[in-house]
């Protein structure tokens, strides 16, 4: 820090902050206090919630009424599967881009990103049409082919700004060394990029995790996933706030802490590299 | 061994020209310095023999063989890179086997040259070292080491002393030289330095604009500069050229006298001057010196350090009769 | 650098990339293309027939499409507006040096990470719910009538839950850009007299310009496909009150089964994001080169 700054204002600082702060987190920290009571303190007045005693029944509930589980796994396959597939195209894509630049390479890369720009709902109707016909609709493979090629262009555009970095020299020298092209992806180019894979996977994971288009539209009861699963919460059935909650807890929980790990790399992955 | 020969070589990039036609041999056990200001090509000359680029025509041979279509791993070179171009991820060790296991050679024959490479270089404490954790000079040693154990029939190394600072880069200039001799191994080495390339090379080859001015000895260069740019890129500090009556004089259109080669006197001489600003160097003594009646520019003279000069005195200078060089018209030698 | 040997394993490289995306985007855009200028619903198989601009004249005559297209503009527009302004102040005070950043930032972040599904459940449910919600039992404790949030102000309801989504989002990068601008600058304008409303408006505005810009045509991207929160919410009621685009066309396909219709919208959907995108390419462009 360049500038001293008083503690006066300091204090002033940190109070506010922590208040947005706090404002901004509270509806997941109320989902979460709510998911430890019973369905009949869940409605009461806020004072009445935080005096009434805490329980893990809703957590028993929605596994055993509505398996949890099962849509916990279908969203963990889904999006792993989308990530590393993606991953697996992306990386050699990403090489050529970033150390054998052409005259189309930047024309390339946009077209890409162009295709994200695609609205989902535009092409919404041939895609369900071609899952139904083949026998894709609530499959997890369906989903895994459909978020693998949405997110393919993030994930390209992540590696690529990634790869950038490293210098070319490196390659050239791994080259020199005698390295056959196979070798110098999986000795030299994969292991420095890790960090930047790592980043991508994260990102990717969250992104496919929370996807809610096509997760919905294309699955029923079989491949759903978590999002689709939440989604049946929305026509009420008697007291459920405590179940919703404790579902909704069980569905954020997860992407959320690998969030907060990932939030630097966030930004640039979402911005394609605009913003670092 | 280690004989490459270029042979109508040609590169451009698109439209541009970098290297126009060039025919070159570099013999078994030479010491080849490329040099030339930035942008003359030196590096993508080098890169052409590495073959980390194509050559757009012509021929390059090594050791007699054809290797213009070779791709960079087949051609038995090894190269020093700039940033010195270490696997971050691996360590020292690592590094310098990586070649090795690339060939696939056994683990104690590998075993074996990573010791004897570790040790010539002052490197056997650092092996399990990141490069990370090392210092610059440790750094150019590493990659040094990586070269060596492949055992390659010619060293290329493209500026490998410009991320060093001035002192390390004398030490490790004396250990590529003591390394070359050590070994007889073919070494080509581009600089932008031409101190570097007078002390180490055996052949300087001077470039401009991807045209070869001149090859031959660093004495050669210096005593015979081919052409104007030659006599102005080598020697420092640079030689003075004057133009126009005193060069007609001797019968050129341009005439050379190097800074060394100029008498100062404070009473009597052929032309008088001022001295401008005096760098002091110890030993040395290099004189800016005005007002002496030729070009705008200032002329160099560098004079004995316990020389009594200073700022605005008027003083004479006399060239050495016989080290005056002669262009003609376009600029070449007479 | 490059030799042809390593440009001929380049285009290798890339083909599968290349090749999968252009199948994902020319078959279904072409199917779409083609299903808008036929009748064709689900319910009646074996119906199909050309019919030429039928389903354009009816989609965009319909009133439902005026709606829709007056909702996705303000949801848009909405959301955009509370976020880049609700961005930029957050941005400023988390600059600010104070205790226990890390914690706030996260904190400030979190939203990001929750489903659509459930950050609209949620809202719906803990907080705009007229009788259990929270905000019920805030009215209640001032002495209001209780509001229904969802049915009374649908849109409105619907900007707030995007919006809270989207604000970390935002601050997120202009904090990030707000970091990478050099102090000295800042110091330079201070020792010229600059207030900090000059310094403000002088040095860190100009500053955050392109994030700005990227914020804006990246959320628009995705807000155009808002989807998932109105499901859940109000299903695009009362009436068409917060139906968007999106969701309008996903009725006429989806719970309709007219797929001409439902693909001549998307057509119209794809027409007005390429708009959009097209300004966002240039954006993206610009900075591939620098």
């Amino acid at each position: 820090m360049a500038r001293a700054v008083t503690n006066r204002r300091k204090l002033i600082v940190t109070v506010a902050a922590w208040a947005v702060g706090i404002a901004i987190f509270f509806p997941i920290l109320w989902t979460v206090i709510l998911s430890f009571k019973s369905e009949g303190d869940a409605i009461k007045t806020p004072l009445e919630v935080l005096s009434s005693a805490w329980t893990f029944e809703s957590y028993a509930t929605v596994q055993e009424r509505s398996n949890y589980v099962r849509h916990f796994w279908n969203s963990v396959v889904i999006s792993l599967g989308s990530t590393l597939l993606g991953l697996i195209i992306a990386i050699p894509a990403a090489w050529a881009m970033a150390f054998v630049p052409g005259k189309q390479t930047k024309n390339v890369l946009m077209w890409m990103l162009s295709t994200k720009m695609l609205p989902p709902v535009g092409v919404l109707v041939p895609i369900y049409l071609i899952f139904r016909d083949v026998g894709l609709l609530d499959t997890k493979t369906g989903l895994v082919i459909v978020l693998t090629l949405i997110n393919l262009p993030i994930i390209v555009w992540m590696l690529y700004t990634y790869f950038k970095e490293i210098p070319g020299e490196i390659l050239e020298a791994a080259r020199m060394d005698g390295a056959s092209l196979r070798n110098e992806l999986i000795h030299v180019l994969t292991p420095m990029a890790v960090p930047g894979i790592a980043s991508t996977v994260l990102l990717n994971i969250i992104l496919a995790w929370n996807e809610a288009f096509w997760t919905l539209n294309l699955t029923a009861a079989k491949a759903a996933p978590l999002t689709a699963f939440i989604a049946s919460y929305s026509s009420p059935e008697g007291l459920f706030y405590a179940k919703l909650s404790a579902a909704s807890t069980m569905a954020i929980a997860p992407i959320l802490i690998m969030g907060w790990f990932s939030q630097k790399q966030l930004v640039r992955g979402l911005t394609f590299g605009a913003v670092k | 061994m280690g004989r490459i020969t270029l042979d109508k070589v040609t590169k451009s990039f698109g439209e541009v020209n970098v290297i126009p036609p060039l025919d070159l041999t570099i013999e078994d056990g030479e010491f080849v310095v490329f040099v030339g200001p930035s942008g003359c090509g030196k590096s993508t000359l080098l890169r052409l023999i590495a073959g980390l680029e194509d050559v757009s025509s012509g021929q390059i041979r090594i050791d007699g063989k054809d290797a213009t279509d070779m791709p960079p791993a087949k051609r038995g070179l090894a190269m020093v890179f700039q940033s010195y171009a270490l696997y971050p991820h691996m360590s020292v060790r690592k590094n310098i086997a990586f070649p090795m296991k690339m060939a696939g050679l056994p683990q104690d024959e590998q075993d074996r040259r990573i010791n004897a490479a570790a040790s010539a270089l002052n490197l056997t404490a650092y092996l399990d070292r990141r490069p990370g954790q090392l210092s610059g000079g440790q750094r150019q040693r590493v990659a040094i080491g990586r070269a060596i154990v492949r055992e390659p029939s010619a060293f290329l190394f493209d500026e490998p002393l410009s991320n060093l600072d001035a002192a390390l880069r004398v030490g490790m200039r004396l250990e590529i030289m003591e390394l070359h001799k050590r070994l007889d191994t073919t070494m080509i080495y581009v600089t932008h330095d031409q101190v570097e390339a007078m002390t180490m090379a055996d052949k300087i080859v001077v470039l401009q604009a991807g045209y070869i001015e001149q090859v031959g000895s660093p004495l050669e260069l210096y005593h015979s500069p081919r052409n104007e740019f030659v006599a102005g890129f080598i020697g420092s500090p640079k030689m003075n050229l004057l133009r126009g009556e005193v060069a007609a004089q001797h019968g050129a259109a341009t005439i050379g006298v190097r800074p060394e080669h100029l008498a100062v006197s404070t009473s009597e001489g052929q032309w008088p001057a001022r001295v401008g600003v005096a760098e002091h160097l110890g030993s040395d003594t290099f004189l800016h010196v005005h007002d002496h009646g030729f070009n705008d520019a200032p002329m160099t003279v560098r004079v004995d350090g316990e020389m009594p000069v200073k700022h605005g005195d008027r003083i004479f200078l006399t060239p050495d009769p016989s080290k005056i060089h002669r262009f003609d018209k376009q600029g070449l030698r007479i | 650098m490059a030799t042809k040997a390593s440009r001929a394993a380049a285009r290798v490289m890339i083909s599968p990339a290349v090749l999968l995306l252009l199948g994902w985007m020319i078959v279904p855009l072409a199917l779409t293309l083609y299903f808008s200028f036929l009748r064709y619903n689900l319910l009646m198989p074996g119906m199909e027939e050309f019919t030429g601009w039928d389903n354009y004249s009816y989609f965009l005559s319909d009133p439902a499409f005026t709606a829709a297209l007056t909702n996705t503009l303000l949801l848009v527009g909405g959301v955009l507006l509370i976020t880049t302004v609700g961005g930029v102040l957050l941005g400023l005070l988390l600059d600010q040096p104070f205790w226990g950043q890390g914690i706030v930032r996260i904190l400030v972040i979190a939203p990001f990470f929750v489903m659509p599904t459930v950050s609209a459940l949620v809202w719906k449910n803990m907080f705009m719910n007229p009788v259990n919600g929270l905000f019920a039992h805030a009215f209640k404790a001032l002495g209001l009538a209780p509001y229904d949030f969802l049915s009374q102000a649908p849109l409105l309801s619907i900007i707030g839950i995007v919006s809270w989504q989207w604000l970390p989002f935002a601050t997120l990068i202009l904090l990030t850009a707000l970091q990478s601008l050099d102090q000295d600058q800042l110091e330079a304008a201070e020792m010229d007299g600059a207030s900090a409303l000059s310094r403000f408006w002088y040095i860190m505005l100009p500053h955050l310009a392109r994030s700005i810009t990227v914020v804006i045509l990246i959320q628009t991207i995705f807000l155009l496909s808002v989807f998932a929160e109105i499901l859940v919410t109000t299903n695009g009621g009362p009436g068409t009150a917060s139906t968007n685009l999106t969701y309008l066309i996903y009725m006429q396909s989806l719970l309709q089964f007219d797929v001409g219709m439902g693909s001549a919208g998307g057509v119209v959907a794809i027409i007005l994001a390429n708009i959009v995108a097209i300004f966002l390419m240039r954006m993206i462009g610009k900075n591939l080169e620098a």
